[in-house]
């Protein structure tokens, strides 16, 4: 299965220098805070996330160098710390980071279906991001929303009740920078029984 | 005492201890991989599960701390049951590629497999594959082979103090490296060679040379540093193929540095097995009665009473016994020891031991380091630094040039004035220096090789003296030596205060007037430019810097190829054994000068090693017993010395290559491209 946060390896664009901005310093320095003294350390999963953010996505050599320079930490714990966790991309991501789940029930109602036009729309292939750098697909396992199945997660937010219809015109709406509702596609609230259904 | 019940035996045990400990205290043996006794607990391997009384599940022995009361089966057949599942699953992605792996013979897991393991596997999918990583010129690396115990990565954040090794990634991907595949910087990483269970971290010199049960196997000592750690060399003929650690608790515990581990293909590489005399310039082979006749001769002509003699790095006692015999048989006591120029004060003994033993330094909380860089002149007393720095947060505090020492500590400064700080208590260090419950002093030589290093020793003498562990048992007093050669040839009165404050000077000044005949025994660590207008006897191994400009070059033994008594710098004895036979015509020290002394007649009383030996106690009983070290807490030569300033320089600029054997080493060439000069580039 291929996808940006399941790789080991550092990956790199030349010329790429990752430093924080005056916000996210601003941010980092009032998270380290959170942490009692000599245990700065713990911060570095929301300093590697913010990192992320920053990055547009993916945490470069240069990104994840900064956050271990941040917290004094050598680079290497900081490594096993990105590449155990598979939410932190260590590859390049397109605009939108589509994460199609693919556990049973979200298979059962159709995730297949869904994978299959997420490739279609974005004309790329899973774990890959498309050329105009607009997405990029990957397989994940249970996201925790399978009441709603099947469901995908874009960047950071859910969307539910999907199928082959709302599911394509989600993606379009992204690739032509439209807003898009998010949650259930269906007007469920929250994970309540379809209306219809509750009798 | 608490006692716990391990397969129907009662034992007592320790507070503290684990489940797996105390089944070692009752005698049941448990397998395992990822526990070690000197890293911290894992509990990853899973291969240590027993059968706890009460527990729903087997338990990890390693990770389960002991109560009283437990009650553990370690040999029933749910424990055996859970053994061969995990060995099961441990071979699921270990290749069996045992023929041609260089663990093989020696490999924990090949062992435990046929001891523990199902006698065939159920699997039947693909074997993941990791690519191999670049570790250095060290460690050869075949990674598909690793069960992922993480020793490897717990010794060198533990105990070599460089974060340099990980476990990337989960599950299936997870793999040990490097960050992005450089080299671990450590003088210590070939450790991990001997702590990784299976064939993953391998000896890159040592790679497909041969196979354990092929090799002699001896238990000797180390003589490249002046711990003189435990080791086992394995030789093949005259090769001497590779040098594993053996442990010891009071020096070495169960490393060695890659100095010891590594050299050891320089001994046989430039190697000095014939008797070389300078005609016309050039060394041209001869044998030893001409060799010996002509030193005679010079001898009778120079003058025997001018006779210098002047020992080196790797210098053993019985060499030195023979020769200071020798010397004054001669009619001279123009010997000594202190190539370096380090000081001493003249007999005191205190002044150039360390006097608190290296075992002392894991209770330190707070250590002094004088002009030393304990990394390069002693790289596993340096990791026991690191220990006290870790378990007793131990203040250290550093009078000399910034060093990367693998643990932090608080600079001084850069000369010796950083002592006037500490004896007027004005800084915070020195203030908590002397409130501390177990300080230590730890004199490099870099700051007692000047002419200020006699008023150094008396004025740390004076400082250790108000500390509060000063006992009679106790002197917290340390000189770190160098070499193993030098606290024996001082502990025999082998040094003439001629050469007092400024070694270099006076012996120049001396060969300048005199003109005399130089004995040097394995000594490459001068200039021979100092020697010129003499008449040099170079005996010793290897062909290097002074061999090359001797008039006559007798060959002897190598450290592993006699044996020799040496002492530590704790003034430990250790004895070497002989692993092979010397090379060529090479002879022991002593017979040399024996055989020197009947051709000009002044006696000698010893005829064979054990004579040599006798003669040693005699001079000394501190040689009496072997592994133990007598060390007073006198320090009657304490006083409050105003010191003039003086720069600190360190004296090793490279740790791979500062001796004549290491210098000859392949190994360490590429260890010093690849490491140090990268690590200077950077």
């Amino acid at each position: 299965m291929k996808h940006p946060g399941m790789t080991n390896k550092v990956y790199n664009i030349s010329n790429n220098v990752f430093n924080w901005s005056e916000v996210n310093f601003k941010r980092a320095s009032e998270i380290i805070k959170k942490y009692p003294n000599s245990r700065q350390q713990s911060a570095v999963i929301p300093l590697l996330d913010l990192a992320q953010r920053q990055n547009s996505g993916w945490l470069s050599k240069t990104a994840i160098e900064k956050v271990a320079e941040t917290l004094s930490m050598s680079y290497i714990r900081v490594l096993e710390v990105a590449t155990f966790y598979s939410m932190f991309n260590l590859e390049p991501v397109g605009e939108n980071f589509v994460q199609i789940c693919r556990t049973t029930p979200c298979w059962l109602r159709g995730s297949d279906k869904l994978v299959k036009i997420a490739q279609d729309v974005s004309n790329s292939k899973l774990g890959e991001t498309s050329n105009d750098k607009k997405f990029t697909i990957v397989e994940v396992e249970c996201l925790g929303a399978c009441c709603n199945a099947p469901m995908v997660q874009i960047n950071d937010d859910y969307y539910e009740d999907l199928d082959e219809d709302n599911f394509r015109k989600i993606l379009i709406d992204l690739k032509n920078n439209k807003s898009i509702k998010k949650g259930s596609q269906i007007g469920r609230q929250t994970s309540h029984p379809k209306r219809g259904d509750d009798a | 005492m608490p006692t716990i019940t391990i397969d129907n035996k009662k034992v007592e045990f320790e507070d503290g201890m684990t489940v797996m400990q105390a089944c070692e205290l009752a005698g049941a043996e448990i397998p395992r991989f990822c526990y070690h006794e000197k890293l911290s607990i894992a509990g990853n391997c899973r291969m240590c599960l027993v059968e706890m009384e009460k527990a729903p599940k087997p338990i990890a022995s390693c990770a389960m701390p002991a109560g009283d009361g437990m009650v553990i089966k370690t040999n029933t057949e749910t424990v055996q049951k859970a053994r061969k599942g995990v060995m099961e699953f441990l071979l699921i992605n270990h290749p069996l590629d045992c023929p041609i792996c260089d663990q093989g013979g020696e490999c924990d897991l090949q062992d435990q497999a046929l001891h523990y393991g199902f006698d065939k596997s159920r699997y039947e999918e693909n074997k993941r594959a990791v690519k191999n990583k670049h570790m250095g010129p060290l460690v050869s690396t075949i990674m598909t082979r690793c069960i992922h115990c993480t020793r490897c990565v717990r010794f060198s954040t533990e105990v070599a103090g460089v974060d340099d090794l990980g476990l990337l990634g989960r599950g299936e991907n997870a793999e040990i490296t490097t960050y992005l595949e450089k080299t671990i910087d450590s003088e210590l990483s070939g450790n991990v060679i001997d702590l990784c269970p299976v064939g993953a971290l391998t000896n890159k010199p040592y790679a497909f040379k041969s196979r354990p049960w092929e090799l002699h196997k001896t238990e000797t000592h180390d003589v490249l540093d002046g711990v003189g750690s435990s080791i086992r060399v394995d030789t093949r003929g005259k090769q001497v193929l590779r040098v594993l650690p053996r442990i010891n608790e009071d020096t070495n515990e169960e490393w060695i540095n890659d100095k010891t581990r590594f050299a050891i293909d320089g001994l046989s590489k430039q190697r000095l097995d014939k008797v070389y005399i300078k005609n016309e310039n050039k060394l041209m082979v001869t044998d030893w009665n001409t060799a010996l006749k002509k030193i005679k001769d010079e001898l009778d002509i120079r003058g025997k009473e001018k006779t210098i003699t002047l020992s080196g790095k790797f210098t053993d006692t019985e060499t030195i016994i023979a020769a200071k015999l020798f010397s004054e048989g001669l009619g001279s006591s123009l010997y000594d020891c202190r190539f370096d120029n380090a000081q001493i004060i003249h007999g005191e003994s205190e002044s150039y031991k360390f006097n608190s033993s290296i075992q002392e330094i894991e209770n330190a909380d707070s250590i002094l380091l004088v002009g030393s860089n304990p990394r390069w002149e002693a790289s596993v007393l340096n990791a026991r630094i690191r220990k006290a720095y870790i378990n007793n947060n131990c203040k250290i505090g550093l009078i000399g040039p910034d060093i990367d020492l693998n643990y932090a500590y608080t600079k001084i400064s850069n000369s010796l004035s950083g002592l006037d700080d500490i004896k007027q208590k004005k800084s915070e260090f020195s203030k908590n220096f002397y409130n501390s419950k177990n300080p230590l002093i730890i004199i490099g030589t870099s700051a007692i090789n000047n002419s200020q290093g006699a008023a150094v020793l008396k004025l740390c003498a004076d400082i250790a003296k108000k500390l509060p562990n000063y006992s009679n048992a106790l002197n917290p007093l340390n000189v770190l030596n160098q070499d193993i050669s030098r606290v024996g040839a001082l502990e025999l009165g082998f040094v003439n205060k001629y050469f007092d404050e400024n070694f270099i000077y006076n012996l120049r000044e001396n060969i300048k007037i005199n003109k005399p005949v130089i004995f040097l025994l394995g000594l490459d660590e001068i200039d021979p430019k100092t020697f010129e207008g003499a008449f040099i006897v170079y005996l010793g191994h290897h062909g290097d810097l002074n061999a090359h400009h001797a008039d006559i070059v007798l060959p002897t033994p190598a450290y592993t190829e006699k044996t020799s008594t040496f002492m530590n710098i704790e003034g430990r004895v250790i004895q070497t054994s002989r692993c092979h036979n010397p090379f060529g015509e090479a002879k022991e020290e002593w017979k040399i000068f024996r055989a020197l002394s009947n051709l000009l007649n002044c006696s000698i009383k010893f005829n064979n090693l054990n004579d040599v030996r006798k003669q040693l106690i005699e001079i000394n009983k501190n040689f009496l017993e072997i592994m133990e070290c007598n060390n007073s807490a006198n320090l009657s030569f304490a006083s409050a010395e105003v010191i003039n300033d003086h720069n600190i320089a360190y004296n090793i600029s490279n740790f791979y290559m500062n001796d004549s054997i290491s210098r000859s080493s392949e190994t360490m060439a590429k260890c010093t491209n690849e490491i140090l000069n990268k690590a200077q580039a950077s």
